[in-house]
């Protein structure tokens, strides 16, 4: 049996076509300047320098939480009201900050300008900042900026803005040969384990986008085959293939089928003999359904209803009603796109309930009437709703978590049998 | 611009969203950007709210720009009054809205709902969270009660029990909820009558009926005190200029209290406990601990008081983030002989501790980090905090209780004083020295880093036996500070061996700082080894 046959795609109707409600109204999300709290501490020697107002230095502390005094790579360039009088003014202003900022901390080697809704509304030109300060600071220091606003970018979308930001900045790979591309901030255990597989599939040379170090930004070219790790990368794949890679499609790797999927998948592209690919992948996926069985007998049949946050919501929906029995209500998605998603909605249930955006009021009330035993949401809802008598999973520890491969699927599953666990055990 | 990785005060709105989720039957619209409702997190996760914050955000996006926001805005006006029914609407820009100029008060009047709406112009790129919600509460307030106010010339008729309003409390507030009752507390044992506690708990009806109270408890000047000017102003109250955070201020407030409400002074002492703790004598060692404070206004001032005059410390530093507040802490600051520090950015701050090495730190959720870097005792007076500073129990800083916690929360962190003096005197015992883990857990448990794992040689033998210890990142004060050589890059001072082994005797919880200062000391007169005199003569030369 080759592990591709694993799993069903679009001969079985799934959601591929359903319908998708589509929604707008106030959103319960954070905005893509969050991207900075995992991406700073993935790419070691770059620094994220917001340019914005006080509520974005507010924001990144929230979200930050204790992070925030480890000697962080990341602060705020809070624009006042003399900034706010005159343009040029303004670009002066940020020239001077960004040098005390670099002679502060000479272990920089990338300087991410990151834009934000008060920046993108005055129209500060970031870009065009960036290549004079890049100029100035040439060779030992790079700028680039992209764009975090909430205006423009959702939660991890940010992540998506500053990756494509780094495809203009990867070197040309000489020649057609053929390389794969990970794309997506993966944790460095999840980046290992990949690797090891990879290497055991016949797969290779591995790269991943984003690199630990900024001076270590892989090459791409016409031979590049890149996978996407993360369904959140909708502007960095474009940017990819502007340059010639191909993108090799595919579910995400969540559960142990997702990544069955996505390994073969690329595999398959290295012309791999099937039965190479089900024995290099038999160990740790025998491994991982063993550890997802003993969980399953908790989430088996329980209903669970997503709201908006940072698009992996349709692959966790995939991952929970097919390996662990779950029951899928509604799930919400800031972004959906249908082209990145194909695989993964071809395998969802049919008849799951879709929705793209938010309407908050309208969806809490939806998730009220559903009742579902499981609720997964932001922190902004989390408790409110555990008040309403709600069990609720917060969402953004499914960001912050190593969660893909084989060697995570149960502690992916874990995250969600843990609050029902909870809720069952307390007396009180 | 300003640099900024830590702000002490969020922006201006977030001072709005302090005062509406304190109250009931208040809404606030917010023109707001995707993302601005990160805030309500601080709500639901920092204190713990088991309802979401009253505010609907309009979420505008990149797209809606060039069309209609003001449409957006009323849309979510009318979809929050018609889901809501408040009583009272609060409308309003944050930093983003304030720059595409929809004007939300403009907008929302012309809406002609049938409640008060209140529009806030808060100025998001000058002022920040506090100034937020002192204005927020202030509109609110004038809202509400201006329809009552009395034609001027009208005498105030006064009941025959006193009564007044408690103003200040607000959600987010540093043990706003454990004070209110404290306060309470004090007023009933003077026989006063409390009218209506705002901004928390209060509905835009109860802030109708202000004026119906003789004068006005101000419990936190920061949010309150223009509120409580402009009842003056219009009804006549007088308010309390005193905050009751300390034994000395509780007894000060109670006297002002009183002759306000023209009723004799009294106060239950029952189960005050801080003057008796800090006079018995295992408090004598924390005479003139040299103490750093800094906070919002109100907070670092109370403590400066309490730091000095009830547990004996010694002020070294004291500031405040809260520039509003500036006159005040210079006052104080002159009052205690040490320099103000008035300022936002908490690189200043952690400087001026660096230099100052004080024994305990009093701040906040940042002097706290900042304080665990540098090693040294700390405990935490002021907002902002972090979600162990809403604890369970009941923990006021104000009135009677209050004393109490501030004595155990401060004194906490440092060493108790008989543990510290049995530390002096058997510094040499074998079994009972900072070489040696407790011996609950076994004695050689948990080897000190820099030790080594201690022998079982080591144990059974005499302290003179014990494995020359300690490179001086063994303490906590090396661990932050360098107190090497290389500080002055110039001059490399080296330790006598006799010297070295003297330093050794000092408890290891002041060595760091007894090396820093004896090699400071050599440095600055060009010695080149430490020897037992220079140990000394640094010693001598730096006691106080």
């Amino acid at each position: 049996m080759s592990a591709a046959a694993a799993f069903p795609v679009s001969s079985v109707p799934g959601c591929g076509d359903a319908p998708v409600l589509r929604e707008r109204g106030q959103r319960e999300v954070f905005c893509g300047l969050t991207g900075i709290v995992w991406l700073h501490r993935k790419i070691q020697d770059a620094f994220f320098l917001v340019v914005g107002s006080r509520t974005c230095a507010h924001l990144l502390q929230s979200a930050a939480g204790v992070m925030i005094f480890a000697e962080p790579r990341f602060a705020t360039a809070i624009i006042d009201e003399r900034d706010l009088a005159g343009l040029a003014d303004c670009n002066d202003e940020l020239d001077r900050v960004v040098t005390r900022l670099i002679e502060r901390r000479p272990d920089i080697k990338l300087l991410f300008l990151v834009g934000s809704c008060p920046s993108e509304v005055i129209k500060l030109d970031l870009s065009r900042a960036a290549q004079r300060l890049s100029r100035r600071f040439s060779p030992g220091v790079r700028v680039l900026n992209y764009s975090g606003s909430g205006i423009e970018t959702t939660f991890t979308q940010g992540e998506d803005a500053c990756l494509a930001a780094l495809v203009p900045e990867m070197p040309a790979e000489p020649g057609t040969a053929r390389s794969l591309l990970v794309v997506g901030a993966l944790a460095e255990v999840v980046e290992d384990q990949f690797l090891r597989l990879f290497a055991a599939l016949g797969v290779g040379p591995v790269r991943f986008l984003p690199s630990r170090r900024a001076a270590e930004l892989p090459p791409i070219g016409p031979g590049t085959r890149y996978i996407l790790a993360q369904p959140f990368l909708n502007d960095t794949a474009r940017a990819l293939e502007a340059r010639g890679a191909t993108r090799i499609a595919a579910p995400f790797p969540l559960g142990v089928e997702g990544t069955t999927a996505w390994l073969t998948a690329a595999a398959e592209v290295w012309g791999t003999p099937a039965a190479r690919i089900a024995e290099a992948i038999a160990p740790a996926a025998t491994r991982a359904r063993a550890a997802l069985g003993r969980i399953k007998e908790r989430l088996q049949g329980k209903s669970i209803f997503f709201f908006p946050d940072s698009q992996l919501e349709i692959p966790l929906a995939r991952f929970l009603s097919r390996e662990l029995g779950m029951k899928l209500t509604e799930v919400g998605t800031p972004y959906l796109h249908k082209q990145h998603l194909a695989e993964e909605l071809a395998m969802l249930p049919e008849g799951t309930m879709l929705s793209e955006g938010q309407h908050v009021e309208r969806q809490l009330d939806r998730c009220r009437a559903e009742k579902p035993d499981i609720a997964v949401c932001g922190l902004g809802l989390a408790n409110p709703l555990e008040a309403e008598g709600m069990t609720t999973k917060w969402s953004i520890e499914l960001v912050f978590t190593p969660i893909q491969g084989f060697d995570q699927a149960a502690d992916l599953a874990e995250l969600f049998a843990r609050p029902l666990v909870r809720r069952a055990k307390l007396m009180v | 611009m300003q640099l900024a990785v830590w702000t002490y005060e969020g922006p201006p709105h977030i001072g709005a969203m302090r005062i509406a989720t304190a109250m009931e039957g208040v809404h606030y619209v917010l023109h707001a950007p995707q993302g601005d409702t990160y805030a309500d997190l601080l709500f639901t996760m920092i204190e713990r709210r088991s309802k979401r914050p009253p505010v609907t955000y309009t979420t505008f996006q990149a797209q809606d720009l060039g069309g209609d926001t003001a449409n957006l805005f009323r849309e979510a006006v009318l979809d929050a009054y018609e889901r809501f029914r408040p009583q009272a609407l609060l409308v309003g820009a944050s930093c983003t809205a304030e720059l595409i100029q929809d004007d939300p008060g403009g907008l929302a009047k012309t809406l002609g709902l049938p409640i008060p709406v209140v529009p806030l112009e808060l100025p998001a790129y000058q002022r920040k969270e506090n100034w937020g919600a002192s204005e927020t509460f202030y509109q609110l307030v004038r809202a509400c009660a201006a329809p009552h106010v009395p034609p001027p010339g009208t005498r105030r008729l006064r009941g025959a029990v006193p009564r007044c309003n408690i103003l200040g409390p607000t959600a987010l507030g540093f043990r706003h909820r454990d004070d209110v009752p404290e306060v309470e507390r004090l007023l009933e044992t003077l026989g006063i009558e409390v009218n209506v506690i705002a901004p928390m708990g209060a509905t835009p009806a109860d802030l109708a009926r202000l004026g119906d109270a003789d004068f006005n408890v101000v419990l936190y000047p920061e949010v309150a005190g223009q509120a409580a000017s402009w009842l003056k102003r219009s009804f006549g109250q007088p308010f309390t200029t005193i905050v009751p955070i300390g034994v000395g201020a509780t007894k000060d407030f109670v006297a002002e209290v009183a002759q306000i409400a023209g009723v004799a002074a009294a106060t239950a002492n029952g189960t005050l406990r801080l003057p008796w703790y800090s006079r018995s004598v295992d408090s004598t060692y924390l005479t003139n601990k040299r103490v750093f404070i800094f906070g919002d206004a109100t907070h670092a001032i109370a403590a400066a008081r309490v730091a000095s005059q009830e547990l004996g410390f010694q002020v070294v530093g004291l500031g405040s983030y809260s520039r509003e507040f500036g006159r005040e802490i210079r006052a104080a600051a002159t009052a205690h002989g040490v320099e103000p520090l008035i300022t936002d950015d908490y690189l200043e701050v952690e400087q001026q501790i660096a230099a100052l090495q004080p024994e305990l730190v009093l701040g906040t959720q940042m002097e706290r980090h900042v304080a665990k870097r540098l090693g040294i005792p700390c405990a935490v007076i002021s907002a902002p905090v972090h979600v162990q500073d809403f604890p369970a129990r009941h923990s006021p800083q104000m009135g009677i209780e209050g004393a109490n916690v501030l004595f155990d929360t401060w004194v906490h962190p440092l060493m108790m004083g008989l543990e510290e003096h049995l530390l002096g005197m058997f510094r040499e015992d074998f079994e009972f020295n900072d070489g040696v883990s407790p011996s609950h857990l076994g004695g050689h448990a948990m080897p000190r880093p820099g030790h080594g794992a201690p022998s079982e040689l080591g144990k059974e033998a005499a302290p003179a036996a014990q494995p020359l210890p300690a490179p001086a990142a063994v303490t906590p004060h090396a661990a932050a500070g360098d107190p090497s050589a290389a500080v002055t890059g110039t001059l490399v001072v080296a330790w006598g061996a006799d010297a070295e082994k003297e330093l050794k005797k000092i408890p290891f919880f002041v060595r760091g700082k007894a090396r820093r200062n004896t090699e400071r000391f050599a440095q600055e007169r060009g010695i080149g080894t430490i020897t037992l005199e220079t140990l000394y003569d640094a010693k001598a030369h730096y006691s106080r």
